[in-house]
C-alpha cells in the first residue's frame, strides 16, 4: 500500500502560497498586494503575514476603490489599514465623470473605476509586481494563467505569450515598464478557501454570512440596498430575505443567494452540495461572451 | 485543519483528439463539481461550439481561452481543480500537438502521476511514445494508461489487451516503474467514477480508485536528506536572523547539524519559527524560518543542507535540456541559469548528442531545435549546490533565461558533476594586466565595432587605429576576414557558428586587453546576445561598442565585395540583412551614422570619445 504524505492539502497549499510571496518580495524592487477585502484577500493578507513572520511584511496593501463598495466593506479595510499601510487609490476620471453602475453601465463603471484605476494605480506609484488573490477555478480563463504572469508596459495580458513554470521555478526577469501580476493562491478552489478561513480563524465580512437583508430582484440576482444611492427601476420593490453574498465587489453589481448558512462551516457544508458557482454572482461577467478573458487581456485582474 | 485531505498533482497527456478534454471534464462531472449555473452555460455551449451534434460536450467544460474554442483545440497548459472524500487533485493538462514537448514537460514538472490517454482506435501511436518519454524524463514514475472511447470500438477485450500489451514494450524502453492500465469512455463514463456494465471483463479499480491510491511523491521526499534554498534571511531586529525557506527534502529539528552550501560553514539550528509558533520538527514541503546556534554567512540562493549528507558543489555538469525558445540553443550563448533561489550564468560549452523522441535513439546535432531535446555539458560562471534531477527535481532541475528577450528558453535536468569544482585553482598570476599596461602607461580598452557588411567598419577601424598608434598608443586590430582566415577557418556562417565566431574572438579581445592592449575589433557581430557576452567578458569601463549605422539599402549600393549581389541571387546563404537578421545594439557607447558622416570625421570623433578613458 502506498504511504500517504505527511502534510494535509491546506498544509501544502499554504507552504506553496508562502513559498511564492517569499519570492515576490525577494525578486520584486517595488510589489504591492491588492487589497480588496474579501474572502480571498483575507486569505492572502493572513498568508502575507505568515511569510515574513516575525518580520513586518514588506510591502504595502493597495486598495483600488469606486466608492460603490458595500458599507461592511470600508469598514474592514479602514481596519486593516490601522494595521497596515495602505493605500486607496481611486481613477481621477471615473471620480470627475461621477461613474457609476447606474446611469453608465457596468462594462463601463468596471472599464474605468477597476480596469483603469488599477493600470492608473500601479503606474504612478511605479510598482512592478501586483500580488493578487485572483484563482485558477473561478474561471475557465483563468485556469491557463500563470503564477508569475508578465505584463507588457500597457498592463496587457498576452495569453501567447506566457512563460512556462516549472517545478517552483518563477522567471521573474522584465524590461524596463514590463511589469507582473501574481498569484499565489493559483491553486486554491473556493471551498479551499473556506477550509483554511475555518481552520485559521480569519475574519471575514459579515456579508458572506446569511442574514436578513433589504434586497431587489434583478437580471435573475438579488441586489442589496446597501446604502440611500441605490436607483430602482419602475415595477421594483425592495423585499427583506435572508441572503448571502459568496463574492462581494462593488453593491450594485454584486448578487445576493438566499441562504440559511450563518457561520463558515455552514458555507463549507452548503458549497459541498451547492449547484452554483461562485462568479455568477458577478453581473460584470457576463455582459459578453468570453468577458473575462477581455478584461484581462486589458489589464483586469 | 478541517477534512484531512491529501494532496496528489497528475498530468494528463494525450494527442489530438484522443479524448482528453473530455475524460477531464467527465472527472469533474462524476464528481459533482460542476455546478448548475455552469451545466446551463455548457448545454448552450455545446449546441453552438460543441463537436457532439447538440450533447453534452464534456471537453467544453475545460477548453477555456476564445481562441482555442474557436479553432477547436487546447493550446497552453491548463489546471483544473477536484476532489474526492480522501484527497485534492491537481491535473495539469497538456495540450497535445504543436509545443506539446514545451508544455508536456511544464505540465509534468510538478506531477506525482501521468494519466496517459490513447485513443482504442488508434493504439499506441507515435504521440504516446513521446508522451511516454517525457514523463519518463521529467522523473513522473507512475504512468496510469487510459486507453478511451472503448465505445467505439465495442468495448473489445482483445483490442484493448493488445494495446496495453504494445505499451508495455514502450515503457520497457523507458524507465516507468509503475504502470497500471484501465478501459475508460469518456463520453459514457465507464470506469471513471463507477464500474462499466459494458466492460465486464475488466475487474480492475476505477479511475477515480487509482487516482485515490497513487502515493504522492512528498510521501517519500521526508525521507531523503534534508534541503532547503534560502529564499531571503529575515532580519526584523539586531536580536533576530533566520532564514527563510521551504524544504524540498529531509526534515529538521532543533539541535540538528546542518550545512550552508556552497560555502560549506557548519551550524546547528537553532530554532525552527513559524507564524503558529515554534516546530518542535519542519518536513519536505514546509515553508519554515530556521536560526542557527551561531552568527554564519548565509544568503539568498544558498541551500540549508544535511550536514553528514551534502549537496555535490559544481560549476560544470552534464544535463538534459528541453528547449523551448523559438530560436534554437547554440553552444556558446550565454544564459541566466535560475536553480532554486539561485542564479549564475550558464554556457551550453557542448552538445553532445540530442534525442529522436520517436524512436528514444541518440541523434547527433549541432544545436537544439524548438521543443528538442538534448544531452549537453554546461559551465557556469559560479559554483552552485545541486543533486542529481533523478534524486530531487527541486535542486536538481533549472532553467535558463535569454538575457534578452528575458523568455524563458529551456529547462534543464541536472545528471552529475563534470569535474569537482574544489579541484580547480586559477594560477595566481604576479605579472597581472594592471602590469602589462603600466608598462605602456594605458588603460586597455576593447572597441567593438559592429554593422552590416560594407558599413564601412574595418575602414574605420583602420584610420582609429592608426590615429591611436600616432598618438603613442599600442593597438591590435581584430578584422572579420582576417580572423576567418586563421583562427576561425573552421566556421561557416549558419548562425550557431556565427555564435561561436564571435565567442572565440570575444576571448581574444579579453585576453589581449589583459595584456595592456588597445583592442579594436571590426566584425559585423549581428546577435545582441554574443555582443553582450563580449561586454561581459571585458571590465567594467573598458568596452565600447561602437555601431556604424547605415541603412541596408546603402550598404547594399556599395557593395564593395559584391556579396549583397550573391546573396540576393541566392548564391551565398545566411546573409546578414538579407536572410539573416542583424540585431541593432539598443545602447551603444558609440553611434556612427555612417551613410552622413566621413570616414575621416568618425574616426576623429571616436578617438575623442574614448580619448580620456585610456589615459592612467
Amino acid at each position: 500500500m502506498a504511504s500517504e504524505p505527511r502534510l494535509t492539502h491546506l498544509q501544502a497549499l499554504e507552504a506553496e502560497s508562502i513559498h511564492i510571496l517569499r519570492e515576490t518580495a525577494a525578486e520584486m524592487e517595488r510589489p504591492v498586494m491588492l487589497y480588496s477585502m474579501g474572502k480571498d484577500s483575507g486569505v492572502l493578507l493572513h498568508l502575507v503575514k505568515k511569510a515574513f513572520f516575525p518580520g513586518k511584511i514588506p510591502f504595502p496593501l493597495l486598495h483600488v476603490d469606486t466608492t460603490w463598495k458595500f458599507r461592511d466593506m470600508y469598514a474592514m479595510r479602514d481596519a486593516a489599514a490601522a494595521e497596515h499601510e495602505l493605500i486607496v487609490y481611486r481613477n481621477p476620471d471615473a471620480e470627475a465623470r461621477g461613474i457609476n453602475p447606474f446611469e453608465h453601465g457596468s462594462e463601463l463603471h468596471t472599464q474605468l473605476w477597476k480596469t483603469e484605476g488599477l493600470r492608473k494605480a500601479l503606474t504612478e506609484y511605479g510598482f512592478d509586481a501586483a500580488i493578487g488573490g485572483a484563482r485558477r477555478d473561478e474561471e475557465k480563463s483563468r485556469a491557463k494563467e500563470r503564477i508569475f504572469s508578465v505584463r507588457s508596459a500597457h498592463q496587457r495580458w498576452d495569453p501567447k505569450n506566457q512563460r512556462p513554470e516549472l517545478w517552483s521555478l518563477y522567471n521573474t526577469r522584465k524590461r524596463a515598464g514590463e511589469s507582473f501580476r501574481v498569484f499565489p493562491l493559483s491553486n486554491w478552489t473556493e471551498l479551499d478557501v473556506w477550509q483554511y478561513i475555518e481552520a485559521e480563524n480569519i475574519p471575514i465580512i459579515p456579508l458572506y454570512l446569511s442574514a436578513e437583508r433589504k434586497v431587489v430582484r434583478r437580471s435573475g440576482a438579488w441586489i442589496m440596498l446597501d446604502d440611500a444611492r441605490m436607483q430602482l427601476e419602475p415595477g421594483e420593490e425592495p423585499v427583506m430575505k435572508r441572503v448571502r453574498f459568496r463574492t462581494l465587489g462593488c453593491y450594485p453589481l454584486s448578487g445576493a443567494v438566499e441562504s440559511e448558512a450563518a457561520s463558515v462551516a455552514d458555507i463549507i457544508r452548503e458549497i459541498l452540495d451547492s449547484r452554483a458557482s461562485e462568479r455568477q454572482g458577478r453581473l460584470i461577467d457576463s455582459d459578453t461572451p468570453s468577458s473575462m478573458e477581455k478584461k484581462k487581456q486589458e489589464g483586469y485582474f | 485543519m478541517a477534512e484531512a485531505k491529501t494532496l496528489l498533482r497528475l498530468v494528463a497527456c494525450g494527442s489530438v483528439d484522443d479524448g482528453k478534454s473530455t475524460l477531464i471534464g467527465r472527472l469533474l462531472y462524476d464528481l459533482g463539481t460542476i455546478p448548475d449555473d455552469t451545466l446551463a452555460a455548457l448545454e448552450a455551449d455545446s449546441r453552438t461550439h460543441g463537436t457532439r451534434g447538440g450533447e453534452l460536450d464534456f471537453a467544453l467544460l475545460v477548453d477555456g481561452l476564445m481562441a482555442e474554442r474557436e479553432q477547436g483545440i487546447t493550446i497552453d497548459v491548463a489546471y483544473r481543480y477536484f476532489a474526492t472524500e480522501k484527497r485534492k487533485f491537481i491535473v495539469a493538462d497538456g495540450p497535445g500537438h504543436t509545443q506539446y514537448t514545451r508544455n508536456m514537460a511544464t505540465a509534468a514538472s510538478n506531477a506525482d502521476v501521468a494519466i496517459l490517454l490513447i485513443d482504442a482506435r488508434k493504439g499506441v501511436l507515435t504521440q504516446t511514445r513521446r508522451h511516454a518519454f517525457i514523463a519518463s524524463l521529467m522523473g513522473v514514475d507512475q504512468v496510469i494508461l487510459a486507453i478511451t472511447k472503448m465505445d467505439l470500438i465495442g468495448y473489445d477485450k482483445a483490442a484493448y489487451d493488445g494495446i496495453v500489451a504494445d505499451f508495455i514494450e514502450v515503457a520497457g524502453a523507458l524507465d516507468i516503474p509503475r504502470l497500471a492500465a484501465i478501459p475508460v469512455s469518456g463520453v459514457s463514463g465507464d470506469n471513471i467514477a463507477t464500474h462499466g456494465a459494458s466492460t465486464p471483463w475488466y475487474d480492475g479499480p476505477t479511475l477515480i480508485e487509482l487516482l485515490e491510491s497513487a502515493e504522492p511523491r512528498e510521501a517519500h521526499r521526508a525521507d531523503q536528506p534534508l534541503r532547503m534554498a534560502v529564499q531571503s534571511v529575515v532580519r526584523p531586529n539586531l536580536d533576530f536572523r533566520g532564514f527563510a525557506g521551504r524544504l524540498s527534502a529531509g526534515s529538521v529539528k532543533p539541535g540538528d547539524a546542518i550545512r550552508i552550501l556552497p560555502s560549506a560553514r557548519t551550524a546547528k539550528v537553532a530554532r525552527i519559527v513559524t507564524a503558529d509558533g515554534d516546530l518542535p520538527e519542519a518536513i519536505a514541503g514546509q515553508s519554515v524560518t530556521l536560526t542557527l546556534d551561531h552568527e554564519v554567512d548565509c544568503s539568498r540562493g544558498d541551500i540549508i543542507v544535511a550536514a553528514d549528507a551534502p549537496s555535490e558543489i559544481a560549476d560544470q555538469f552534464q544535463a538534459s535540456i528541453i528547449w523551448m525558445s523559438d530560436s534554437p540553443l547554440f553552444p556558446g550563448r550565454r544564459y541566466t541559469m535560475k536553480i532554486g533561489a539561485a542564479q549564475a550564468n550558464a554556457t551550453i560549452t557542448e552538445i553532445r548528442h540530442g534525442f529522436d523522441i520517436d524512436t528514444f535513439q541518440h541523434t547527433p546535432v549541432k544545436q537544439l531545435e524548438p521543443n528538442g531535446i538534448g544531452v549537453c555539458n554546461v559551465s557556469l560562471d559560479r559554483d552552485i549546490p545541486f543533486d542529481a534531477f533523478e534524486q530531487n527535481r527541486e535542486t536538481g532541475g533549472f532553467i535558463l533565461i535569454d538575457q534578452d528577450t528575458n523568455e524563458t528558453a529551456g529547462a534543464g535536468l541536472i545528471h552529475f558533476a563534470l569535474r569537482r569544482s574544489q579541484n580547480v585553482h586559477w594560477q595566481a598570476l604576479e605579472i597581472d594586466r594592471n602590469a602589462h599596461a603600466a608598462i605602456k602607461n594605458q588603460k586597455p580598452a576593447i572597441l567593438w565595432f559592429t554593422g552590416l557588411s560594407g558599413a564601412g567598419k574595418s575602414t574605420l577601424a583602420n584610420l582609429v587605429e592608426k590615429r591611436l598608434h600616432s598618438l603613442g598608443r599600442h593597438t591590435v586590430l581584430l578584422d572579420g576576414d582576417n580572423v576567418r582566415h586563421g583562427l576561425n577557418r573552421d566556421l561557416g556562417f549558419t548562425p550557431a557558428d556565427r555564435v561561436e565566431n564571435i565567442r572565440r574572438v570575444a576571448e581574444v579581445a579579453k585576453l589581449m586587453a589583459d595584456a595592456g592592449l588597445i583592442v579594436l575589433v571590426a566584425f559585423i557581430s549581428p546577435f545582441r546576445a554574443e555582443r553582450e557576452l563580449a561586454r561581459s567578458l571585458a571590465r567594467e569601463g573598458e568596452f565600447f561598442e561602437v555601431f556604424v549605422d547605415v541603412p541596408l539599402a546603402v550598404a547594399e549600393g556599395r557593395d564593395v565585395k559584391g556579396l549583397y549581389k550573391k546573396a540576393r541571387a541566392g548564391q551565398l546563404k545566411n546573409f546578414t540583412g538579407i536572410d539573416s537578421p542583424y540585431e541593432a545594439p539598443l545602447s551603444p557607447e558609440i553611434r556612427i551614422d555612417a551613410a552622413a558622416t566621413s570616414a575621416a570625421d568618425a574616426a576623429e570623433a571616436i578617438v575623442a570619445a574614448i580619448s580620456a578613458k585610456i589615459v592612467r
